[in-house]
């Protein structure tokens, strides 16, 4: 749609970032590539940096060295001022969900969603109450819910108005952490369809954090595994499950990964029929939401 | 490209209308402002745009974005509706949600007076959003929007006595549950957590030295310098150790220490048991079978209990010290003439009913400050409006306290 770039450039491109904090060192030589219209996942044990990854992929936080390319922009050449023209650009062109929220204990759900259209167009506020609705009713909330304010929702009501506002200006590349902690397995499904959906409509790349087995299976074209201060492996989950790297050999030697991997296997058979849960229709021929 | 996007009035080369030069201005402006900002795009964002050549025909163009769409609101409701209409989208250069649910509203509004639209040559992207959005639309409908008209001045009057009366309630309630507990822990003093209470000292008294004294010192000379002038009038000057002993050591001392407290500690109180309701730590405690109340607020009511009166004796001394020295340089009164008058002046009665107001102030600063921070329900905004309650609410209390003290005391000639 508004794509400027061409149709496989990375959108982001990381190469031999390293983060310190003090003597305490994150990762060393990340190098890391998302493509177009891709759902990336980034996983890794507690504490193994992909938080502090994120965060630079954002411009939240500046690795020690190595460079960062997000939508075609170098970010070292930002300068530090929060409101450049430059980085202010670039930032409406992400939208970011946070693990907790992060959404304004003082506006109401939908004052929240239509807070970037407010400060960032010259819509008028009727039409950002309308738009802010719609983009909750996309994300499953009630309308009613618009009028509440966040210290009275759930938590999945939480992350999906924090998704809401993430999409409120349309952007072309979504970040995500943690989408379904926390959530029930139900709502952790409907989030696992939402993800597809927004892809598939909209053709965002789509970059997340997670350790739900059943999204990196169901939602992940690649995945990229951090542990020990290292990238170890990037590949779609089947490629990752036959590694033999320790490090990996984790997420899917537990019982849960593999109930996670059985079911993703039966799911497979089954597409061998028309349309599985998986396969939502792809209306611009983008590759098919996962890769077989 | 620049010349193929500018207005149509520009083109037709005739005079402009006041009003059409100023939209073309701030149409021209906003499109400069776009293109310096998206530098790094290259590409200028060309703002939505839409004509009506003839009345069967609406042409679109630009880019029906959130940021292209801005002011077209009004063109587009001057768009009149006809038996037949034909949409033309193929100039349109790019589309997102908001374009969309913009597009979608003409779409339904024409389609509503009557008009059969017609689509033509939409790029299909763009119209399978306008069908996203149409679908949308059609649910949002079926649920009306919900009514939330602004109360009327008596429900508001009405709901404000209501949480007034419900919090002077609850405040009550608390008041009764820190007595018990209280009780409890007198009648087993093993219950009484000594640790906490020596902190709380420590942080609302010790700390809290440098500010009273350097206060209490400055109104001491505040109030020595106002009565110099009346003094030295009437030859009188060394009654200024009366005035300054007399309204130091009864009234402002007191005072001046409690609302330093009720600033200082009573927010700190509020904002630190704010947070940790906020944060679940209350819920923690109780689920690990410790009571808030013994573990929170009564070290804070004990500690402030000792702590207050002990910074009052401070402010007395510094109060006094500072009334001396300005007595001295502005109305020659010696420091030993000064303490001479100043033990006749001041009765220890006096003294002493300065002093026995600080322990009641101190209750109402420690219980208004926990009381506060229990009610916080949500989130960090809560915490920061229960903070300042608790602040301007113990400053209020304390000096309600300090008038019904002076009513009494002059009931009882003291």
């Amino acid at each position: 749609m508004q794509n400027d770039t061409p149709a496989d450039a990375a959108v982001i491109e990381m190469s031999k970032v390293s983060t310190r904090f003090g003597d305490h060192v994150v990762h060393t030589d990340v190098d890391l590539e998302v493509r177009r219209a891709e759902i990336f996942a980034l996983i890794g044990g507690s504490g193994s940096g992909k938080s502090t990854l994120l965060r630079e992929m954002i411009l939240l936080h500046r690795p020690n060295s190595g460079s960062i390319r997000v939508l075609g922009v170098d970010l070292q050449k930002l300068g530090d001022d929060e409101a450049d023209d430059e980085s202010l650009a670039l930032r409406q062109r992400w939208g970011v969900m946070f693990q907790h929220g992060g959404l304004f204990g003082s506006l109401t759900v939908k004052e929240n969603v239509g807070l970037p259209l407010r400060e960032h167009t010259a819509l008028d506020d009727v039409l950002i109450d309308e738009i802010a609705a719609w983009k909750l009713s996309m994300t499953g909330l009630k309308p009613e819910v618009g009028a509440q304010y966040p210290s009275e929702l759930s938590g999945g009501m939480m992350k999906r108005a924090s998704l809401a506002r993430a999409m409120a200006l349309d952007p072309e590349l979504l970040f995500l952490d943690e989408p379904t902690a926390g959530l029930d397995p139900e709502s952790a499904g409907e989030v696992d369809q939402l993800v597809l959906k927004l892809r598939d409509l909209f053709g965002l790349t789509i970059v997340m954090i997670t350790h739900d087995l059943d999204l990196l299976w169901q939602v992940a074209d690649r995945v990229a595994v951090l542990a020990d201060g290292r990238m170890q492996a990037t590949g779609t989950m089947s490629e990752l499950s036959k590694m033999d790297n320790p490090a990996i050999r984790k997420f899917f030697d537990g019982p849960r990964g593999r109930a996670a991997q059985e079911q993703e296997q039966e799911q497979e058979q089954k597409q061998e029929k028309p349309q599985g849960k998986v396969q939502t229709s792809n209306e611009f021929g983008r590759p098919s939401s996962k890769p077989k | 490209m620049e010349a193929a996007c500018l207005p149509e009035v520009m083109r037709k080369g005739r005079t402009l209308t006041v009003k059409e030069f100023c939209a073309l201005a701030y149409i021209l402006d906003e499109r400069i402002h776009l293109v310096s900002s998206s530098s790094m795009n290259t590409i200028a964002l060309i703002p939505a745009a839409i004509n009506q050549p003839t009345p069967e025909e609406l042409a679109l163009s630009g880019s029906w974005t959130a940021r292209g769409i801005g002011t077209i609101g009004a063109r587009l409701d001057a768009v009149s509706a006809s038996a037949s209409l034909i949409v033309d989208g193929a100039r349109i250069e790019s589309l997102d949600t908001a374009g969309a649910w913009v597009l979608q509203k003409l779409l339904r509004r024409l389609r509503g007076e009557g008009s059969h639209v017609e689509m033509r040559d939409l790029p299909p992207e763009f119209s399978k959003l306008l069908d996203v959005v149409e679908q949308q639309a059609a649910d949002q409908t079926d649920t009306p929007p919900l009514a939330s008209a602004a109360p009327s001045k008596l429900e508001s009057l009405g709901r404000n006595a209501v949480a007034a009366y419900e919090q002077a309630m609850a405040l009550l309630s608390f008041v009764g549950e820190c007595a018990l507990a209280f009780a409890g822990c007198i009648a087993h003093p093993a219950r009484f957590r000594w640790r906490p209470i020596l902190f709380n000292i420590r942080s609302a008294g010790w700390d809290a030295l440098p500010i009273v004294g350097l206060l209490s010192f400055l109104l001491g000379i505040v109030v020595a310098y106002q009565g110099a002038d009346q003094l030295r009038q009437y030859g009188a000057n060394i009654f200024v150790a009366d005035l300054v002993g007399l309204s130091m050591l009864r009234e402002f001392a007191p005072l001046i220490t409690a609302i330093i407290i009720a600033g200082r500690s009573g927010s700190a109180y509020a904002a630190q048991i704010g947070t940790m309701s906020v944060t679940e730590e209350i819920d923690a405690m109780r689920t690990l079978g410790i009571a808030p109340l013994d573990m929170l607020v009564l070290p804070k009511i004990i500690a402030l209990l000792i702590a207050l009166p002990l910074l009052t004796v401070f402010a007395d001394v510094l109060g006094v010290l500072g009334g001396m020295i300005m007595a001295r340089a502005q109305l020659a009164v010696s420091f030993g003439e000064f303490l001479d008058r100043f033990v006749k002046a001041v009765s220890i009665t006096a003294y002493l009913i300065g002093i026995c107001k600080a322990p009641v102030f101190a209750v109402i600063i420690a219980v208004i400050g926990c009381f506060q921070g229990f009610r916080t329900k949500g989130g960090a905004d809560s915490v920061g409006r229960q903070t300042t309650r608790s602040v301007v609410q113990a400053t209020f209390l304390v000096i309600v306290a300090d008038a019904l003290f002076s009513v009494a005391f002059s009931a009882l000639d003291l």
